[in-house]
């Protein structure tokens, strides 16, 4: 659905889109969600750095332990390490995923990230919106937005750990 | 008596397998992290129940478990022998009985009898965690040795970890005997005869009653106490004997590698098995072992309380 020049160029946008909003990115982070938003929030960092000159400060969270359905989904063996090492305090941070559909991962994402301290501020911005929300959450950047049927599976693959970036939509 | 689905419980590192001594350190890990953080709890486990149920005397064990359960947001219950109808006669079964239908998810339990986890494990639907059962086995201070090991030194294979202390009433050398030689390191107990049990090599462990010599070239040196509740006979001579011959202090650490480092469970007593200038010195790790324990203990309960309480007893 979207090749590697589409993801840049949905990429390059948003960075611009970030930057403007803010004022500048100088009080910008940029907050990954594991693992699918962790590579697209350093991409972000490095448009940024393009564009402003400066690095913006880059974490991760992971939401396992924040899930909702935690209680029957556990034990998940895998439970990723969330980084954020700098005073969320001082900054507006724009959470970081690959695809937005029900809405649950961002509130649980939330939820770790104030666990940290009180951001002035939470933007989130994602490269595919597939629809389907069921929680009243809304994205503030967005790469593409990609009307899917609920049974349909949206698969974000990107360097490296794929041979080329691409967004693909199949059947599950 | 058998439940429809298999409740995890912890009952001793015997019945671990490599890759789950693996698990529960990696999943530590996370929850080390999170202890560290301005907020220090998440809601992982909420609406879970968590019964500490201790039939021995502790502090850190006991406090461990508890700041662990709430860390994760589940609700904490701690029953110790002295305040509870144990006094009044009612034997650990019935007591059982009476928590299980208040429906806990987990139930931590010390007792002074070997294996009375397993025992309670019959009559529960909650999963089960050995916080240490008589001589037999302390299975999350096994594994926070080792989370502490593998933080201060990157790994633990090929390892030479020395134990040395009262090794015969001790069910943390037991633990970390089973636990270090699982993943790989060379494990030397050191006690005098009296204290050493019978058939204790078979655990593949090399067995001193030489400090000096078990100490040499050692990457961790861990001393145990002398545990004088369960001593029934004169296993020792004096204290001050004990204490020269076996005691850990500055000259003898030097035997040991220059960068190893200086373990102890607790309760330390404080110039019998252990030198103030080493339990307080700069290679003693004695109180990240404490930190280690929360993240560990977390780990436990959390990797526990998803499948627990779901199945019926049948």
């Amino acid at each position: 659905m979207l090749d590697a020049e589409a993801i840049a160029r949905a990429l390059r946008r948003m960075a611009v889109e970030i930057a403007e909003r803010n004022g500048g990115a100088g009080q910008v982070a940029l907050v990954g969600i594991r693992r699918g938003g962790v590579p697209l929030a350093a991409r972000l960092q490095a448009l940024l750095k393009e564009l402003e000159g400066r690095a913006v400060p880059v974490g991760s969270v992971d939401i396992t332990l924040y899930r909702d359905d935690a209680a029957t989904a556990l034990p998940n063996p895998l439970i990723g390490r969330s980084e954020v090492t700098f005073p969320v305090e001082a900054y507006t941070i724009v959470l970081v995923d690959d695809v937005l559909y029900t809405g649950r991962t961002v509130r649980a994402a939330m939820d770790a990230l104030l666990d940290y301290g009180r951001p002035r501020a939470i933007q989130l911005a994602a490269l595919v919106d597939r629809g389907h929300r069921e929680l009243p959450i809304a994205p503030d950047y967005v790469g593409r937005v990609l009307p899917t049927a609920p049974e349909e599976r949206v698969e974000v693959r990107l360097v490296p750990d794929a041979p080329v970036d691409e967004v693909l939509v199949g059947r599950r | 008596m058998s439940a429809t689905a298999p409740v995890r419980h912890l009952l001793g590192v015997e019945d671990l397998a490599p890759r789950e001594i693996v698990q529960y350190l990696d999943t530590a890990e996370v929850f080390f992290e999170v202890s560290r953080r301005k907020v220090r709890k998440v809601p992982t486990l909420r609406g879970k129940t968590v019964i500490n149920l201790f039939y021995e005397a502790s502090t850190r064990t006991r406090t461990s478990f508890e700041i662990a359960g709430k860390r994760l947001s589940a609700d904490v219950v701690n029953i110790s022998v002295s305040t509870s109808s144990v006094t009044k006669g009612e034997c650990l079964l019935d007591t059982v009985k009476n928590l299980e239908a208040m429906r806990p998810d987990v139930i931590v339990l010390r007792h002074p009898a070997s294996g009375a986890p397993n025992f309670v494990t019959q009559h529960t639907r909650a999963g089960v965690v050995n916080a240490g059962d008589g001589t037999h086995e302390h299975p999350t201070q096994a594994l926070l040795d080792a989370f502490t090991v593998r933080r201060a030194k990157g790994r633990i294979a090929d390892l030479v970890i020395t134990i040395a202390g009262d090794i015969a009433h001790s069910r943390v050398a037991r633990s970390d005997a089973m636990l270090f030689t699982a993943l790989g390191a060379r494990v030397r107990l050191c006690a005098p005869r009296t204290l050493l049990p019978v058939g204790i090599e078979r655990y593949g462990v090399e067995v001193h009653d030489d400090l000096p010599r078990a100490v040499e070239g050692a990457d961790v040196v861990m001393m145990l106490r002398i545990q004088r509740e369960r001593l029934t006979e004169a296993l020792i001579p004096t204290t001050r004997e004990y204490s020269r011959k076996f005691g850990l202090n500055a000259r003898m650490l030097a035997r040991a590698k220059p960068d190893a480092i200086v373990m102890h469970p607790g309760p330390m007593n404080r110039g019998v098995e252990i030198d103030p200038e080493v339990a307080d010195g700069p290679r003693s790790v004695i109180l990240d072992q404490v930190e280690a324990g929360v993240a560990v203990r977390m780990a436990v309960l959390y990797l526990l309380a998803g499948e627990a309480g779901q199945s019926p007893l049948s």
